[in-house]
């Protein structure tokens, strides 16, 4: 029987030496990450970047933990806010900008957008643009992985506004009914565009909703990426040994506006808090933390930043000078051809 | 050649099928245990157990996305609707997943699935229960739309639908369940996308599908008493449709009445008689004339449910009109 | 109450008109059917009639002016009615028909002459399953535009034949593919009497009907389209052959000779040979109908006339069976009419076949083009002395060359060769010709 979710105890004592390589691959991937949506908020208001664009700033440890708990052979479904994810599952910053900038060479052929990253290969299986409508998608995929009898996880990312949508309970409880290795990892960054979470949700922990499907639940500080990492581990390891899904609910901050053209403050929360949640930065945090731990020095960590800053602005130029798609392309795609 | 019911020529596609490819399987509401709400996965739990005969809560959304999401990854589900009236719940799933995942990912991920379930009207089942949605699949790029009218058609339809690499909305009719017809045995395949002309004439054609095509049988019969013989041509498929025949029976005949089950705003017919006119429009001798349902939320009472109705009579009607020709 | 009398559209293409001549003087009584003046088209010198009897009132347009189809170029009525613009009466009736630039009312063509009488004539051909019903008045709307259905305004282009000329029996006098389908096999119905040109005898049917449709086998469509799409819409290719013509010289000399009727010309010989060699090959006397070909009983030779404005094709309507003397005698009446441009519409339309003559230009061979739907036509080159074998010998011989373009998708090769092998044998033997 699923209960109230309590906060797990926080890995106590110091970090482990012989997950050094790890830890500081954390640092870096959250670094690239921020300095991508950085360069791709720059693109955008340079109109590069068309369309819509949500940026994932403040969010880089829930991506980043919660993926390197995963396997090649996993599949990752997410909402419009993939950017991040994209990035930690491994597409390349060129793949991803290219695609941002509606290249031929992006990850999805230029055809996708910032919404519909894609790349199969590596069991990333989109972005999706409609709030919730995936979430029954990955409980498909955690279907198909029972059905054939694999070892695979189904993980689905979402914010904590799709789960007051039917999609969500509609999803969760087959996976719950069916017993399906499916990981719902609810971002819940406090605001479903403007609207607060407390405005839209009768309950306030949204982990207690998995106790309506009798599902295995947490809540997770989303801005320690080590949390975050260990919580997913035990998720993981539900799913593939006992073959039962988790809903994780991963409280994070969202630094900016809901999309590049939303203000960041405004009518819905205040400059104050935003200030407020910044100081529990996912970037810092880690850094800081590595530092003090000794597994890495200021020195180091500013050279990897830099390093990040190098292959961001490698992309940039990669995808402006990328050529369009080309020829019959328009018409490519819509159908299988048998 | 055996005679079967339409549902059981479905029964058969989908036995066939689930023997043939292990990626196979059916899920729906009522489609195991309770052996299918309109019997056609009669006995298929039996055969091959609950992971593939999968019953599910009334939850069409959340099922339709599992078979979206189980596709994606490379199972051939078949997704049953007890009827597409409640697969409206679904339908963001069939349109904003189903058909648009192989484009907006730049052709690297699909959906072999089928969504299939009977559509339009049986009999005094009231507004809720009574509704042709197959033009709003239609509309859709990245969906095909398959309607059998015969159980020959249905198997072989199917058994294409299933074997087909697209997400296809298969729209069965409940009336039609029972009709019989002989089905080939085995390895019997009717490609998507082939209109059948399923009588031949000459004076006029009448383009149908799924259940007005017996509608216009039996409207072709009786004209040919009067001296009038028409193609009947059904569609099959909806989408793609084979334009080829449409333009092949109509450049024979220079007249053309096309019949269906839905309402007549921006229906299978309106899209069908755009066709003809860009492609035709020297071979026509008259308009275009449609014969759909009548504009209205279908009614309970029996009177009103048959006047809102498609029949043979407003089909020699029709048929009559693009002859010039007063009705007899 | 006067009457107005307005420029009409005198032939399909018609947008304006010169008046020529006027033919009654303003006071001038006017009967009905009167011609008032003379107009030239775009095509031929055509008479305008008066659709009302009384006065010539007033002459608006003076001879030699241009006037637009539908304006107004003379009054009838009264004597002594005003006749200033602004005075008509308000109550004008228009007995004159409304003005209609695709509506040649005045001269709806006649039918083809020989049809007129007892002779088993060409039936009219019913659509399916419709009674033939009185058919609707006109079927112009008051917009001046004539309904018809895509498909009867295709059949009509193709065959000729005037939509303004037939009533239409569909709703609103809307014309249908089938009144064209009779138009053309019947001509109009409410024609005015046929000229008094009738042929001694009337013509002799071989077959049922004018004519006989025959659905396009696979291989004819198969030929038909890739041909289309090697050459151009009309797959034409050319066969060329060289004739004796020392016996057809020598017979026309001999009917010189007799001293009586017209002066019988080559061509005019050419013309009776082409109509008796199509009897014997009627795949070569056919119209490309796109989804059929339409295999013509009779035949109909049109013959090229140079007229100063460029061309035009009459026709010498079933030239089989009319003698030489007939031929001789229509032919140059048609000719000298179409270059005084008075041919009306039915005698340059309808032919079934070809030919154009170059010879007494001093041309040795040309190729013609085809005239859609028909099949086929021969251009005839001059008559020359060339050396030849003749019987063991160089010899001077009066030789012609000639060419026949045919439609591939109606005539093959071998067909065409057949053709010229019969008409070459009846030039060299004129006997043939009534063997």
């Amino acid at each position: 029987m699923a209960t109230r979710a309590r906060p797990h105890p926080r890995p106590r004592g110091g970090l482990d030496s012989t997950r050094a390589e790890a830890y500081r691959g954390w640092l870096q991937q959250m670094l690239l990450i921020r300095r991508f949506e950085e360069k791709a908020g720059e693109a955008y208001s340079l109109g590069k970047i068309g369309g819509f664009c949500h940026l994932y700033i403040g969010q880089e440890a829930v991506a980043v933990g919660s993926l390197a708990a995963l396997g090649p052979d996993d599949y990752i479904t997410c909402s419009y806010r993939e950017h991040g994810h994209a990035l930690a599952r491994g597409i390349s910053a060129r793949a991803v900008m290219a695609e941002l900038f509606g290249k031929a060479a992006g990850c999805s052929g230029g055809k996708g957008g910032s919404m519909h990253l894609f790349d199969a290969s590596i069991g990333f299986l989109g972005g999706h643009g409609i709030v919730g409508a995936h979430i029954p998608l990955a409980t498909g995929m955690a279907f198909a992985a029972k059905y054939r009898e694999t070892d695979q996880v189904a993980v689905c990312y979402f914010g904590e506004a799709a789960v007051n949508n039917g999609a969500f309970h509609e999803a969760l409880n087959m996976a719950a009914l069916w017993k399906l290795p499916a990981i719902y990892i609810c971002e819940n960054n406090r605001y479903g565009m403007g609207t607060a979470l407390e405005r839209a949700s009768a309950i306030y922990d949204i982990s207690e909703r998995a106790c309506s499907y009798d599902m295995a639940n947490e809540v997770v500080d989303g801005q320690d990426v080590l949390v975050m990492h260990a919580a997913m581990e035990r998720a993981v390891q539900r799913a593939r040994g006992q073959k039962l899904p988790t809903l994780l609910e991963v409280r994070t901050y969202r630094f900016m506006g809901h999309s590049m053209s939303d203000p960041i403050h405004g009518h819905y929360r205040t400059r104050e808090e935003v200030e407020d949640q910044r100081k529990r930065d996912p970037i810092a945090v880690w850094s800081q933390r590595l530092v003090a731990e000794g597994l890495m020095d200021e020195a180091s960590v500013k050279t990897m930043d830099k390093r990040m800053l190098e292959e961001v602005e490698d992309a940039y130029q990669f995808a402006e000078q990328a050529p369009e798609p080309e020829g019959d392309v328009l018409f490519r795609d819509v159908y299988a051809e048998q | 050649m055996p005679t079967l019911t339409y549902r059981d020529a479905l029964n058969q596609a989908l036995r066939e099928e689930m023997q043939r490819d292990t990626n196979v399987f059916l899920m729906g509401e009522e489609v195991g245990v309770y052996q299918g709400a309109y019997k056609v996965s009669r006995g298929l739990l039996e055969e091959f157990g609950p992971m593939r005969v999968v019953d599910t809560p009334i939850t069409e959304l959340g099922f339709a996305g599992v078979g979206v999401g189980a596709a994606m990854v490379g199972l051939r589900p078949v997704v049953e609707f007890m009827t597409w009236n409640f697969a409206l719940l679904a339908i963001d799933q069939l349109v904003n997943s189903a058909a648009k995942m192989r484009y907006m990912s730049g052709g690297q991920v699909g959906v072999p699935a089928v969504f299939r379930g009977p559509g339009g009207s049986a009999l005094q089942l009231g507004a809720q229960h009574s509704q042709a949605f197959e033009s709003w699949y239609a509309h859709i790029p990245g969906l095909k739309v398959v309607m059998p009218a015969t159980p020959a058609d249905a198997k072989g339809l199917l058994k294409s639908a299933i074997r087909d690499d697209n997400p296809v909305i298969f729209i069965e009719g409940e009336m039609l369940y029972n009709v019989k017809g002989e089905v080939p045995e085995g390895e019997h395949v009717v490609p998507l996308g082939r209109a059948d002309l399923k009588r031949s004439g000459g004076d006029v054609t009448i383009i149908c599908h799924s259940k007005t095509v017996a509608v216009a049988l039996k409207a072709a019969e009786q004209l040919a008493a009067e001296g009038v013989e028409a193609d009947v041509l059904d569609l099959r498929t909806i989408r793609p449709l084979d334009t080829e025949a449409v333009l092949a029976s109509v450049s024979r005949t220079h007249r053309c009445v096309v019949a269906e089950e839905g309402w007549p705003f921006a229906g299978v017919g309106a899209q069908v008689v755009d066709i003809i006119q860009r492609e035709a429009f020297d071979e026509l001798d008259a308009p275009i004339l449609r014969v759909t349902a009548a504009d209205v939320p279908m009614p309970y009472n029996k009177q009103l449910e048959r006047a809102a109705k498609v029949d043979p009579a407003k089909v020699i009607a029709a048929v009559n009109s693009v002859l010039y020709r007063s009705g007899q | 109450m006067s009457t107005k009398v307005v420029m009409e559209a005198l032939s399909p293409t018609m947008e304006e008109g010169r008046l020529v001549e006027w033919k009654k003087s303003e006071g001038e009584a006017v009967a009905v059917g009167d011609v008032l003046a003379e107009v030239e088209t775009d095509k031929a010198v055509m008479e305008l009639v008066a659709r009302a009897g009384g006065t010539l009132l007033k002459q608006v347009v003076p001879a030699g002016a241009t006037v637009p189809v539908s304006e107004l170029v003379a009054l009838i009525g009264e004597p002594g009615e005003p006749t200033e613009n602004g005075g008509a009466p308000a109550q004008e009736q228009a007995t004159q028909p409304a003005p209609d630039r695709n509506r040649p009312v005045s001269m709806p063509p006649a039918p083809p002459e020989d049809a007129a009488n007892e002779a088993p004539g060409p039936v009219q051909m019913p659509g399916p399953g419709v009674e033939s019903a009185a058919p609707a008045p006109a079927s112009a709307s008051p917009g001046g535009r004539i309904k018809a259905s895509p498909l009867a305004r295709r059949i009509a282009a193709e065959r000729g034949v005037e939509l303004a000329s037939i009533s239409g029996s569909g709703p609103e006098g809307r014309v249908v593919a089938r009144d064209v389908e009779g138009a053309a096999t019947a001509g109009p119905a409410a024609a005015p009497p046929p000229a008094p040109r009738a042929p001694a005898r009337a013509p002799i049917s071989r077959a049922e009907g004018p004519f006989t449709d025959v659905p396009l086998s696979q291989i004819r469509k198969t030929i038909a389209k890739r041909l289309t799409q090697s050459i151009g819409p009309i797959p034409t290719f050319y066969l060329t052959t060289e004739i004796d013509m020392e016996r057809a010289w020598d017979a026309r000399e001999a009917l010189k000779a007799l001293g009586e009727g017209p002066k019988i010309s080559f061509n005019d010989i050419i013309l009776k040979a082409v109509a008796a060699a199509l009897r014997q090959h009627p795949a070569c006397n056919a119209w490309w109908q796109d989804d059929h070909i339409r295999y013509w009983n009779e035949i109909h030779v049109s013959m090229a006339v140079a007229i100063e404005e460029g061309l035009i094709t009459p026709v010498i309507r079933h030239t089989d069976v009319k003698t030489l003397r007939e031929i001789s005698t229509e032919s140059k009446d048609l000719a000298a009419r179409a270059r005084d441009r008075r041919l009306k519409p039915e005698e340059y339309t309808g032919g079934t076949f070809s030919v154009s003559n170059l010879g007494m230009l001093d041309i040795d061979e040309f190729t013609a083009v085809i005239n859609p739907p028909e099949a086929g036509i021969l251009a005839v080159g001059r008559i020359v002395e060339r050396p030849v074998a003749h019987e063991g010998q160089i010899a001077l011989r009066r030789r012609m060359r000639l060419t026949m373009s045919c439609d591939h998708r109606v005539i093959d090769g071998a067909t065409g060769a057949e053709f010229l092998k019969t008409f070459k044998a009846m030039l060299e033997n004129p006997l043939v010709m009534v063997w």
